[in-house]
């Protein structure tokens, strides 16, 4: 895929995950259109995952920890396959499965995820399983800056450092809001950077 | 909460908001159905499920007043009206919004008025008395009202937005079976199941906490 056509490709996303936030009358927006392109590149150009053999032991994994944008995902993975677009048609619906965070009731979610800060320390322990067994995928999980206050997240980041675990790719989906405002309003998380690379 | 708040006693006020299933949609992640039973574990705790605004009004400055530890569960959505019922309020004291002497129904929280609309209905179809209790305080649970209802026999249903585990329908049981009492009994909570998704009322509806459903238990209670 281009670059141009990978460009196109998020304004479809983002097109498409408002038309269903909007059916659905609910979703976390903001936080979906900040992480679509992010997804884009790793389901279209990074991530070794197949569709038709999501179970295979030797796939990445994705965990995204800022599950609420779970919209950007489940727009994502349909487009890349995974199951039909139009089941999203009953997003946020009774008995749906299709709810508003990552259930692995849905074809392609690695993980349950939606309380936040644990994206990262589940990877971790994947990331350690994987070493353990001499495997040779990789761990990837995106989180969202907002989630940073959440103590189990530098926890998960002391280990990570501590087990050198060159397997693992925490990205950060650095929009520097959060649902109550901004986080220099909330909880600072200025100087991420610094911080992360002083736990070595 | 066990060794900061409870253990060492200190008097803090945890509010929940937007408990049980008022995030349905969102999933189980976002639902909170085991506080009253993770919570009830714990000694030196006074735990409040508040059912309308009278009672909402009351707690919060019971609970300003309260030197202890102490959990109050609000829900999402607005407080419902239960109509001219008693306003008398404190900690650990059940209030009775409705009476009669055939079947009792003790719910707290959210589910007080489905409860208190299966009430109306039981007697308007059925000519049926009900007494329901919103039983805001599980902890300390108020015993003495609770063999009191028990006390002539009639069936007792309890109705909570929590797991069938550990919440106010076993506090319930636990008692009245230890006191030596056998009154036909019937807990309506959500079940050891991960949670449909829905709406809050979509999930009450599925699982039977609503007006029909509390009045069809009632009926096959009553017939038993």
């Amino acid at each position: 895929m281009t670059d141009k056509e990978l460009k196109l490709k998020s304004v479809y996303i983002r097109k498409t995950l408002l038309k269903y936030i909007y059916k659905a009358k609910a979703g976390h927006t903001g936080g979906s259109l900040s992480c679509t392109d992010i997804l884009n590149i790793l389901y279209n150009r990074v991530l070794n995952v197949d569709p038709k053999d999501f179970k295979n032991p030797n796939r990445d994994r994705y965990i995204q920890s800022k599950g609420h944008c779970v919209e950007a995902l489940f727009v994502t993975l349909a487009d890349r396959g995974f199951f039909p677009m139009s089941d999203l048609e009953e997003l946020c619906s009774y008995q749906s499965h299709y709810i508003g965070h990552p259930t692995k009731k849905v074809h392609g979610v690695e993980q349950n995820t939606g309380a936040l800060g644990h994206g990262l320390p589940i990877c971790v322990g994947e990331a350690i399983a994987a070493k353990l067994d001499e495997k040779s995928h990789r761990i990837f999980t995106l989180m969202g800056d907002g989630e940073l206050p959440e103590g189990s997240n530098w926890e998960a980041f002391l280990a990570a450092a501590h087990y050198k675990l060159d397997n693992l790719y925490a990205i950060l989906d650095y929009n520097k809001q959060q649902i109550t405002g901004s986080n220099q309003e909330v909880m600072n998380t200025d100087s991420v950077k610094d911080k992360l690379e002083a736990f070595g | 909460m066990k060794n900061d708040v409870c253990y060492s006693d200190n008097p803090v006020k945890l509010v929940a908001i937007s408990a049980g299933v008022s995030y349905g949609a969102l999933g189980t992640t976002h639902h909170s159905l085991h506080d009253f039973a993770a919570l009830r574990a714990i000694n030196n705790i006074t735990i409040v499920a508040p059912a309308d605004n009278f009672e909402t009004e009351q707690a919060v400055k019971a609970a300003i007043a309260h030197e202890k530890p102490l959990y109050l569960r609000f829900g999402k959505k607005d407080m419902p009206y239960l109509g001219d019922s008693d306003k008398t309020f404190a900690f650990g004291k059940g209030r009775i919004v409705r009476e009669g002497t055939d079947l009792a129904i003790i719910a707290n929280g959210e589910t007080v008025y489905p409860a208190w609309l299966a009430a109306k209905k039981l007697e308007e179809v059925l000519g049926i008395q009900t007494t329901v209790v919103s039983m805001h305080t599980i902890k300390p649970l108020d015993t003495e009202l609770l063999e009191q209802l028990a006390k002539n026999g009639r069936p007792i249903i309890t109705v909570e937005e929590h797991m069938v585990y550990g919440g106010l329908g076993e506090a319930c049981a636990s008692h009245l079976f230890q006191k030596g009492y056998h009154n036909p009994f019937k807990i309506m909570a959500i079940p050891d199941e991960y949670t449909v998704t829905g709406s809050q009322g979509e999930i009450f509806n599925h699982y039977g906490i609503s007006k029909e459903g509390i009045y069809e238990v009632a009926k096959n209670l009553l017939k038993n």
